[in-house]
């Protein structure tokens, strides 16, 4: 019994239920009026209606029976204002992707250009170094009158925010090659094309890997931001939506799952980086 | 006829507070073509400068390094390293490791299935029959260094260059890939320079060793001719009566001519 309570899923499993237990019974103490709404009352009214009057925080209970709500009527499309959650997804999946293969499409070729060629990035890293701590909602107003689209500004946010991590992980890993593998490059007289090709590339694939793991991260971060600030679909927009009709619970819902697709994306990504890299 | 030709070669490194660190100092040394010299000397005297040097890796201050007639300025073909550290590379097989440098000596020369095939015939030789299509991580340190040795000789160089190949594997491993190395120089009558550390090993497969002074200014402090003839038998060697006097010559020059020297601070 012991050895069993040690295991750490073991302990997370407990932790988790710790967690739903205080929470259910802070919420049930506290919430009153949700507790006691009769639930077929609730049904006819809709849930807004029910909730509208506490605004206090929902049951872990009532939170499981949105989610479940919503996952049923996930790809429910017959009212475009009132899209099912998949969808806003989808939207926020699909922008994430096209700013971030923008932004891996620049920014691995532009760092190998910079590790390869030190007077290059010595010009352009004042710019990369004034550029990288700006907040990428800091573009969102400028984005949105240059494109004038909200979908578009916010895969130029992602973009924006995406190259940054892997434009300098790119670069420091095609600096750093070891040089005995440099020197085995010159001694047997690789040329500069199969040099970068064969060689700096694999060389810097683990740098770039993580460069890609640390940007996919940021990029979800910032779609929910950017989505809330400029879109009409979304995560991030569907978030804001349900607070402004206060359905906290569709909020917690969104947030769990927007934690594990974020988590998706990691671990999808560290096991390609796994793939691709090389292993000594 | 002379393979290399080093000509009065010195070179300095930027230093510390702009000071040139002058590493070696007037360096001259012939080797002739099928010759085997082994440079000996204490650890940062400069050994594996002047095999860069040779490689074309660094180039020097002062003088010249002339392979085959020719002033070198780079790296060429008729020159092929191998390293401390193996530097094979990971994300490479074995044999695609020794194609690297097929590839760019017989370019234009040979077909992509000769080179293939050279790259297997190299590993052979080496005895990796089996670990042609394995991954670096996946085989010893010993048959590391023998990739590194096939992937050196496939390019069929002028002059094969050794840096310490053997420093870092355990004294078995060390004697069987020495007994490799004899075997496979035999067969192929290259000329080497090896950078060495070992009294023994200096002796086993060298017909001239050149003693290096420590640094900084590194000079050749003297040569010693081994006048046995090669290839040679590591057991026969211990009971040759000869054998005594070339381990007497480099221990004193080591321990006593060059530790003296450190010591009174030199
Ligand atoms: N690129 C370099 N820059 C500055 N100093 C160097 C460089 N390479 C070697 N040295 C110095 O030159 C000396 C000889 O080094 P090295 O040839 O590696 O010695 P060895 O191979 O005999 O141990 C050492 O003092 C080392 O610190
Ligand atoms: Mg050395």
């Amino acid at each position: 019994m012991r050895r069993e309570l040690t295991r750490p899923w073991v302990a997370s499993v407990l932790l988790l239920i710790a967690f739903l237990a205080i929470w259910q019974f802070l919420t049930a103490a506290t919430g009153g009026p949700t507790a006691n709404v009769d639930p077929e009352y609730a049904r006819l009214a809709g849930q807004s209606a029910s909730q509208e009057k506490t605004g206090a925080i929902p049951t872990p209970v009532a939170v499981a029976k949105r989610g479940y709500e919503l996952l049923i009527n996930a790809f429910d499309s017959s009212n475009p204002n009132n899209l099912g959650i998949a969808w806003h997804l989808l939207y926020s999946l699909g922008r994430v992707m096209l700013g971030y293969i923008l932004a891996v499409l620049v920014a691995v070729p532009l760092g190998f250009a910079l590790g390869l060629m030190p007077k290059l990035y010595q010009s352009l890293n004042p710019f990369i170094q004034i550029l990288r701590p700006v907040s990428p909602l800091a573009w969102m107003p400028l984005a949105l009158y240059v494109f004038r689209d909200s979908s578009v500004s916010t895969i130029f946010i992602i973009f924006i925010c995406a190259i940054w991590p892997m434009l300098i992980n790119t670069a420091v890993g095609a600096a750093g090659v070891r040089p005995e593998w440099v020197n085995v490059s010159r001694v047997f007289g690789v040329g500069r094309l199969e040099h970068v090709a064969r060689i700096v590339f694999p060389a810097s694939m683990p740098m770039i890997m993580t460069g890609m793991r640390i940007s996919i991260g940021i990029a979800w971060f910032v779609i929910v931001a950017a989505e809330m600030v400029g879109a009409q679909s979304g995560i991030g927009y569907f978030i804001w939506n349900e607070w402004n009709n206060l359905q906290i619970a569709s909020m917690i819902v969104a947030i769990v799952l927007i934690g594990i697709i974020g988590l998706a994306l990691d671990v999808g990504l560290s096991w390609t980086a796994s793939r691709l890299s090389f292993r000594e | 006829m002379a393979s290399v030709d080093i000509r009065d070669i010195s070179m300095a490194f930027a230093g510390k507070n702009d000071l040139p660190f002058v590493a070696l100092d007037g360096i001259n040394l012939s080797v002739k073509d099928g010759e085997f010299v082994c440079l000996i000397g204490h650890s940062g005297c400069g050994k594996s400068t002047l095999l860069n040097l040779i490689a074309g890796l660094l180039l020097p201050t002062k003088g010249t390094v002339v392979c085959g007639g020719t002033p070198v300025k780079a790296p060429g073909p008729d020159r092929a390293m191998v390293f401390q550290s193996h530097a094979l590379l990971p994300w490479m097989t074995c044999v695609e490791n020794v194609s690297l440098g097929i590839r760019q000596a017989f370019r234009g020369r040979l077909s992509k299935a000769e080179m293939q095939e050279k790259a297997e015939q190299a590993l052979k030789l080496v005895h990796l029959d089996h670990a042609i299509h394995k991954y670096p991580y996946e085989i010893s340190g010993g048959m590391k260094q023998r990739v590194g040795i096939a992937r050196a000789l496939a390019t069929e160089p002028r002059v094969l260059l050794l840096d310490e190949p053997f420093g870092a594997l355990d004294a078995l491993t060390r004697s069987s890939l020495q007994d490799e190395l004899i075997r496979v120089i035999e067969k192929t009558k290259s000329t080497v320079v090896m950078v060495t550390h070992d009294i023994d090993e200096a002796i086993l497969l060298a017909d001239r060793v050149v003693m290096m002074t420590n640094g900084p200014e590194a000079r050749i402090g003297d040569v010693m001719d081994v006048s046995l003839d090669r290839p040679r038998d590591r057991i026969e060697l211990a009971s040759n009566a000869h054998y005594g006097e070339y381990r007497r010559q480099l221990l004193d020059f080591l321990y006593r001519k060059q530790l003296a020297r450190a010591e009174t601070g030199a």
